[in-house]
């Protein structure tokens, strides 16, 4: 049984990424935070669903678009947003930006942007966690495009022959920059897929942030109790442009009907809905949570605005070459 | 034409498909959208999805399908949306294309063009920055350009798609829109693997390619008001190497000065340095020196990280001024 208040966590996760990231929307073009961004808004309910499922400890990875899994996962809040002011607060002390996280202290291990990098690296610390025998699930997110990786393939095969505590989590939001799934992908059913290779795999509604959480709960039982990997697939949809904080539903690449009948499904207020109508959420406690969340956030854009640049010696910290090597030549 | 480089890549390739129906255009958000950098916009309407192929998002087989469809008889350019995306395709062009013409004893060759933006300073961090051409430098078989000047895009691209071998064509993201100029209209070739002097003096040699050729250039003119005289060397080919132009020039200025934003360790500017070691030494009255992207696994994303990184035309000024000081 679910208790209330886990739901309502998840609400609250998915309130939380969809504030956060709208904030990020709304001051990019300050020009402040210099790094490509890719938000997830609108596809929050998986990042929010998936992640209740799993322990601080257990390992994360994503790509480009991660502030989603960052947050889900428990990465610090001031940490990302000084990540993306390029600041020495940030969480990789500015030196990757909106797509290098890091929380070693929540299990979030990498974010990596070039795409399919992940799976294979998720897939040998899910290895690792089964050498080691220390009970770690991991899960690695990525999108429909990667699913066209060789890497894609050749991981899931990798995890099925050793069984390894692994959920793979496919978002799909039909589109790879500008390029439709129909385009880039015959008719396959990428869940057929990831079965072909005797991995328990099942499609799930991205817009249910509660489906999502069960199905990514068994996944989770089933791979810490030596039960191998799983896949899992669910339909969702970015409303921003690809990379940035605009709207590009004019540019012609997808329709502006389309946007609109996913944005209807909003996942954020459906689930704010069904917690109304059920009594588990009041419009008191609401307004409440959203004015501490709102405050949080400020709070960490205000930090990172006032935190330093890391310096330029940093340029040359962390290498494992002698350093004689690593002055520009002279 | 007026254009700046993106137009020219555009403009060429346009003439280029009009001209040769064996050309297909492949790669990840070419067609629709016409590339990132909108630089093939609108071909997908004009020559059709057989010509302007939107393809999965998959590098390996971008590439290896290419391969097999110069083999065929085609002329494929394939894209690779950033340089940093390339290395899922790195057994296909190293493995495979770079071999192509050697296994076959010349039987057949594998003309491809790969084209890919690469290059830092745009706040790219440490994925979306990155020099390639050393990494495939050492690889016999292929062929490496990297013009920065519209009209040497125009050339070289024309050159790269007649050439019968494979070609990995680096555009320069911070040039893209640098600067723009009048270029001819027709479709000419210039020779792959011909150096150009971009100014010509009689101090020092500057040897450079890409994005640090145009602040070479400053560099160099700023000092022309000290009484120095440096003489630019844009190699726009970075292999073949150009020996000829770089000792000519020695013969002159006997000082050398490489400048490149790709990595110091095992690059371009330590071939250069070793050819003119073992072909020129008497010629140098003082050492080699090379300025180049610091030897650290990638661009930050942070300012201070970006800005020292890339080589300010102040600090190629003070070394210029140094060299000639020697
Ligand atoms: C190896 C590689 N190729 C290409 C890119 C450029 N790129 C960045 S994101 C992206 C689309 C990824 O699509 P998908 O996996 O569906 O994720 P989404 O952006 O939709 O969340 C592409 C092509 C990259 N980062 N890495
Ligand atoms: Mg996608």
């Amino acid at each position: 049984m679910t208790l209330i208040s886990d739901k309502l966590a998840r609400f609250t996760t998915m309130l939380r990424i969809r504030m956060v990231e709208e904030m990020i929307a709304a001051r990019y073009d300050e020009q402040e935070m210099r790094c490509p961004v890719h938000l997830s808004i609108g596809q929050e309910a998986i990042a929010a669903g998936v992640c209740a499922a799993f322990t601080r400890s257990d390992y994360l990875f994503s790509t480009h678009r991660s502030h989603a899994h960052y947050l889900a996962k428990g990465g610090d809040l001031p940490g990302l947003i000084a990540e993306i002011y390029g600041r020495n607060t940030g969480c990789v002390r500015g030196r990757g930006g909106s797509m290098h996280l890091c929380d070693l202290d929540v299990g979030i291990l990498a974010t990596m942007p070039i795409v399919g990098s992940t799976l294979p690296i998720a897939t040998g610390a899910a290895f690792g966690s089964k050498l080691l025998g220390d009970q770690r699930v991991t899960v690695v997110f990525f999108g429909d495009g990667t699913t066209e990786e060789g890497v894609f393939s050749e991981s899931l095969n990798f995890a099925a022959l050793q069984q390894l505590p692994i959920v793979f989590i496919c978002e799909n939001n039909l589109y790879s920059v500008y390029s439709p799934l129909e385009v880039r992908q015959p008719a396959r059913d990428r869940v057929a897929l990831a079965a072909a290779h005797g991995i328990t795999a099942a499609l799930g509604d991205g817009d249910d942030v509660e489906a999502i959480f069960s199905l990514t709960e068994n996944a989770v039982a089933r791979a810490r109790n030596g039960g191998g990997p799983s896949f899992l697939e669910f339909a969702t949809y970015r409303w921003r442009e690809h990379c940035g904080p605009h709207y590009d539903n004019d540019i012609g690449y997808r329709s502006e009907a389309e946007f609109l009948a996913w944005q209807q499904r909003d996942p954020l207020a459906r689930t704010e809905r069904e917690l109304l109508a059920s009594g588990e959420l009041c419009a008191a406690t609401l307004s409440d949570i959203k004015a501490s969340l709102q405050d949080e956030i400020e709070t960490a854009f205000t930090a990172a605005r006032e935190a330093p640049f890391p310096d330029e010696s940093t340029l040359f910290t962390d290498l494992f070459v002698p350093t004689e090597l690593c002055v520009q030549a002279a | 034409m007026n254009v700046n480089n993106v137009e020219a890549v555009r403009a060429t390739l346009h003439d280029a498909l009009t001209r040769d129906e064996r050309i297909v255009i492949l790669g990840e958000d070419v067609g629709a959208r016409g590339n990132v950098f909108l630089i093939t916009k609108d071909f997908l309407q004009e020559f059709g999805p057989q010509r302007i192929v939107d393809t999965p998002l998959s590098e390996s087989a971008i590439i290896g399908v290419a391969v097999g469809m110069a083999m065929d008889g085609l002329r494929p350019i394939a894209e690779i949306q950033f340089a940093d995306f390339i290395f899922p395709a790195f057994n296909q062009i190293v493995g495979e294309a770079a071999k192509t013409r050697y296994r076959s004893n010349g039987d057949y060759t594998c003309p491809l063009v790969i084209r890919t933006p690469y290059g830092g300073g745009v706040r790219g961090a440490l994925s979306h920055s990155i020099s390639i051409e050393a990494l495939f430098y050492h690889v016999p078989g292929l062929k490496i350009v990297a013009p920065a000047f519209p009209a040497d895009v125009r050339g070289l691209l024309n050159a790269a798609i007649a050439d019968p071998d494979p070609i990995l064509f680096l555009e320069h993201k911070k040039t893209y829109r640098l600067a723009r100029t009048d270029i001819a209209d027709e479709a000419y070739t210039i020779p792959i693997g011909q150096a150009d002097i971009k100014r010509s003096g009689t101090d020092l040699t500057v040897v450079s390619y890409g994005y640090f050729v145009h602040l070479a250039l400053e560099a160099a003119a700023k000092l022309s008001s000290e009484d120095i005289s440096v003489e630019v060397i844009d190699l726009r080919s970075i292999r073949p190497m150009d020996k000829t132009t770089i000792l000519q020039s020695l013969s002159k200025t006997h000082r050398l000065l490489i400048i490149h934003e790709d990595h110091a360790f095992g690059g371009i500017g330590a071939e250069i340095a070793a050819m003119v070691a073992s072909e020129a030494l008497f010629e140098l009255d003082a050492p080699i020196r090379r300025l180049c992207g610091p030897d650290v696994p990638a661009m930050g994303y942070a300012h201070a990280l970006e800005d020292a990184y890339m080589i300010s035309s102040e600090q190629m000024a003070t070394a210029m001024r140094e060299m000639v000081q020697f």
